[in-house]
This record gives C-alpha cells, sequence and structure tokens, in this order.
C-alpha cells in the first residue's frame, strides 16, 4: 500500500473537457466515482467524464460519519447493503489503497419493549437475508462496550440491542480518492470545478450537457448530484420524490481509550464511533427544515451531546472540536433511488439521504451496469423511480433514518 | 444559530419548537388526474431559493403560520 502523503497527489490532468463522451456522470461524489470506476473496470466502457462543480468529495462523501453496515429493515436493503459490505472488505486490495477500513463491529440499543421487538425483528430479517445480526442482552451489550451506562442515566435503560459484527467504518474522502484514480487509471476523465448548468435534449431523450467550459455530448447522463438533485431534474423537465435536508455531525477531542464498536441507538436518534486519530464521531437526524443552507446550529449540539452523555457518561470530559454539515437528498421512503428515468438516456442515483456512504461500492457496481445492459441488475432494480407511481415503495424509515 | 421562525402570536421561536408543513404545488402542466395525485402524495420543488411554507407552532401556540423563507440560507423573508 502507498503512504497517506502519497495518496493525497492525485494526478489529475488539468486540461479542458473534448466535447463529447459516452457517457457523462454529474457529480463527484462516491456514487458518481464508484459508478465511473465499475462502468471502466468491470464493463469496459471508459469513454467516460465525471463533471463535478466543485472538488471531489466536496459534497457527502466527504462529509459523512463512515458508518458501513448492512442491518436494514427489509429485505431488498439488507441484500443490496451486504453486498456493499462485502465490496468495502475487498476494496482496499483492489484499489490497493489503504481506505482505513476497519471492521468493529456494531451495536443498535432498545431502550424500550416496542424498541426490544424492533430490534429482534431486525435480527431476524437480518439473518434470513444474509446480514449477521443477532439479538444480545444487557450483560452481553456491557461484554462488547463497557463504556455503556446500563441505567442510561436513569432516563433510557438498556433492555437489549442487536450487535452486527460486519459493521465497518472506513475513511471517507480516501474512498473518493480510490474510486477517482482506479477510474482515471482505466481512461476515466475526472473535470473538477465543471458545473453542469443545463440538459441537452432531443426529443424524450438526453444528448448531453452544458457546462461553462462548453456543451458536452453524451449518449449517456448519470446524475449523481448528491443534495442537488433536484436542480438536474428540472433541467430535464422531471419532479423527484426528493427533499433535501440538513444532516449534521461533529466530533470530539481524543479519546485515550479505545472504544471498539459502533454504538447507535433507534430511540435516541444518535450514534457514535471512534475514529482511527481517537476522537469521537456522533451524528444524530436531519433538520426539520427542508434546506439548502451548511450552517451548524446549537440546538444538534445540544441535543446530541444530552443523549451521547446520558448513554456514555465518560464523553462528559471530552470537548467537541468540530461540526459541520451535509446536505442530504432524502427520498420519502428512506430507500434510494437507482434508476433508469422517462427521459431516454438520462439515469439517477439519489435517496442517499444520511444512509449512502456504505452504498457506494454496490450501488456504483449496480448503476454501472444498468448503464452498460440497460437493465437494472436484480439487487438494484426493486430501487427504481417508478416504484411511487406503482405503489411500490420500499419503507424502510427504522432502520435508515440516520446513518 | 439555528433557525429562527417568526410565530404572530408568540415572537420569533427557535425552529425545533415547530412542526414542518409543506404547502404541495402540483404545477399546472401535469393536467392527468392520477399525475397530479402521484405528484402530490410523492413530488416537491425542493427549491433552492425562496418557498413559501406553513409551520404548526407545537410547542407553542398550537396555531400554523405562513412564512417565506430562503433556502440557501435559511433567511425568513419579509
Ligand atoms: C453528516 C453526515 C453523516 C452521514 N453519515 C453517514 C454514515 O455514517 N453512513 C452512510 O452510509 N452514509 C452517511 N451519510 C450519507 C452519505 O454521506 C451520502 O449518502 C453519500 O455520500 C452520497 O454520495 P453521493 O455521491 O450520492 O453524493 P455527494 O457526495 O454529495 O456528491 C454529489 C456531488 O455532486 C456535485 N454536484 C451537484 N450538482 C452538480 C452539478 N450541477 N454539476 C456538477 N456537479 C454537481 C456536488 O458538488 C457533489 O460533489 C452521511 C451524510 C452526512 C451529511
Ligand atoms: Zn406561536
Amino acid at each position: 500500500m502507498t503512504n497517506p502523503d502519497q495518496e493525497r497527489r492525485i494526478a489529475f490532468e488539468w486540461r479542458e473537457p473534448r466535447s463529447a463522451y459516452d457517457v457523462v456522470i454529474v457529480g463527484g461524489g462516491g456514487h458518481g466515482l464508484a459508478t465511473a470506476y465499475y462502468l471502466a473496470t468491470r464493463h469496459g466502457i471508459a469513454n467516460v467524464a465525471v463533471l463535478e462543480r466543485s472538488y471531489i468529495g466536496s459534497g457527502n462523501s466527504g462529509r459523512n460519519t463512515t458508518v458501513i453496515r448492512a442491518n436494514y429493515g427489509i429485505p431488498e436493503a439488507v441484500r443490496f447493503y451486504q453486498r456493499s459490505i462485502e465490496l468495502y472488505q475487498r476494496l482496499e486490495e483492489e484499489t490497493e489503497r489503504d481506505l482505513m477500513h476497519r471492521q468493529k463491529g456494531l451495536l443498535w440499543i432498545a431502550h424500550s419493549e416496542p424498541g426490544v421487538r424492533a430490534e429482534r425483528a431486525r435480527a431476524a430479517i437480518n439473518t434470513a437475508f444474509g446480514a449477521r445480526t443477532e439479538f444480545v442482552t444487557p450483560e452481553e451489550i456491557a461484554r462488547i462496550c463497557p463504556q455503556v451506562d446500563l441505567s442510561g442515566g436513569g432516563i433510557w435503560p438498556v433492555r437489549g440491542a442487536t450487535y452486527h459484527p460486519e459493521g465497518a467504518t472506513a475513511r471517507h474522502d480516501r474512498v473518493v480518492w480510490a474510486y477517482a484514480e482506479g477510474a482515471m487509471r482505466h481512461g476515466v476523465e475526472v473535470h473538477q470545478r465543471t458545473p453542469v448548468t443545463g440538459l441537452r435534449l432531443d426529443g424524450g431523450r438526453v444528448t448531453g450537457v452544458e457546462t461553462p467550459r462548453g456543451p458536452i455530448s453524451a449518449g449517456v447522463v448519470l446524475a449523481a448530484a448528491g443534495g442537488h438533485v433536484t436542480a438536474l431534474g428540472e433541467m430535464a423537465g422531471l419532479r423527484l420524490p426528493i427533499r433535501s435536508h440538513p444532516l449534521q455531525a461533529l466530533v470530539t477531542n481524543h479519546y485515550e481509550r479505545r472504544f471498539e464498536p459502533i454504538v447507535a441507538s433507534a430511540d435516541l436518534l444518535f450514534y457514535v464511533s471512534q475514529t482511527a486519530r481517537g476522537e469521537m464521531l456522533m451524528g444524530a437526524e436531519i433538520d426539520r427544515q427542508p434546506s439548502y443552507s451548511y450552517r451548524s446550529g446549537h440546538h444538534f449540539l445540544q441535543y446530541t451531546a444530552f443523549r451521547a452523555i446520558t448513554l456514555l457518561p465518560f464523553l462528559r470530559d471530552l470537548r467537541v472540536l468540530r461540526q459541520w454539515t451535509g446536505i442530504c437528498d432524502m427520498s420519502p421512503d428512506y430507500s434510494p433511488i437507482m434508476s433508469a428515468t422517462p427521459v431516454e438516456g438520462l439515469y439517477l442515483t439519489t435517496g442517499w439521504g444520511t444512509w449512502g456512504f456504505k452504498a457506494i461500492p454496490a450501488g456504483g457496481e449496480g448503476m454501472a451496469a444498468l448503464i452498460a445492459t440497460g437493465e437494472p441488475p436484480e439487487l438494484i432494480a426493486p430501487f427504481s423511480l417508478d416504484r411511487f407511481a406503482k405503489d411500490r415503495t420500499l419503507a424502510d424509515r427504522g432502520s435508515a433514518g440516520t446513518h | 444559530m439555528s433557525l429562527v421562525i417568526p410565530c404572530p402570536n408568540c415572537g420569533s421561536r427557535p425552529v425545533e419548537e415547530f412542526v414542518y408543513g409543506e404547502v404541495p404545488l402540483v404545477p399546472e402542466s401535469i393536467t392527468d388526474p392520477d399525475a397530479r395525485d402521484l405528484d402530490r402524495a410523492f413530488m416537491h420543488g425542493n427549491p433552492e431559493g425562496p418557498v413559501v411554507e406553513r409551520w404548526f407552532h407545537a410547542a407553542g401556540c398550537r396555531r400554523w403560520t405562513t412564512v417565506r423563507r430562503d433556502t440557501r440560507t435559511d433567511q425568513v423573508l419579509g
């Protein structure tokens, strides 16, 4: 593996985009770049440009809390995210990059009888569809994570949890760079500072994009624009089932002891893990107003700190170092949208909300296959855009809610 | 600072006291009744810029108010 300092030097070639490609991908986040990577490496389609309006990873792919897990609540999601877990487990080897991928195990704690029932159901459905999740008692929780206060500060007593041993984290910007570099090694062009300002349409099909650096034609355009996907839809006359909500996160200073697992609580809508530097990284639920503002708020700090300290009293002695925000593309059913659209040649990967980092490998793999063959592979087929019209929504709020 | 919502009854209060209410605006161009229902149920304008929305002051006077807000800045517009 290369050393980290070398990794920062990605050899971008700062030339102008060409006037035509087979595929133009709008958005240099994890999903756009992974799709380019799999198009080039699995399907031999390398005449591809990724157009990023800022720098790659500037969106949510460089702002998230990096939780990787497959303990979702519906069969379609469990299967899909389990595939992504497995691709992540091999990604360092495949890309020859140190992604700081670490399997840590994840505890999802329940504080009430309904919560316990929900976690038992999660364990059952996960096991049935290929993810490893088991129900654990408070005594077992104390063994896995001795820092948990089982009395929940007298407010949220710990009644049980599910344990998901394959829960993991990885360094987010390294994942973005690894996919970008891997794609470029196979001939893909990545152009930063290149916003797409319009879509070129001819009848019912897309023929290219407009940019300040000139028009670019393409037979296929993929919108992978994160929280800004609605604007791209509008350029094609499409209305999308997406609302953009801010999601905040925070990190503390260094905690000198090791904190092994990722710990989440559905009742408290809060989760925490330790970074490689020893900082405690935590997140919670989305802000209630749809918004594109990156402003961070005091309320988030206050309630996150309160919940965190109640469950993990040692956090009391730490200090908040940083707080930040990303703009999440929330879907109505809390499931992603990986799909063709009514506009021929125009594809979407969106609805990644607060949960799409873990999905970057499997999402990119699935979208590349869809673009290359015109048919959605089985794993992503349920996540089509037309599911809303067909009354086949994939409600998964309980497990997608926060991370 | 998080978002502050001006309540006509209670004055300016933090957003956490309110419940959000989108005003669904189905475009005139959609004429088919089923397509209008679908749009109303699932689709969102999700504008980057000024938006008219409803807020319910759940932890206050428990009345609805209408607010104009710029979603790029969270500034409430007069
Ligand atoms: C605080 C926070 C914590 C999170 N925690 C987790 C977690 O623990 N686990 C997890 O799985 N997920 C998590 N997520 C969600 C995850 O980060 C996202 O779902 C994922 O990164 C989405 O990747 P993306 O490539 O679709 O979007 P992005 O990474 O946002 O990339 C979209 C890119 O498109 C570009 N773009 C937009 N419009 C245009 C245009 N017109 N022209 C050119 N470029 C354009 C943007 O600049 C951006 O770089 C979290 C998100 C946040 C904000
Ligand atoms: Zn009021």
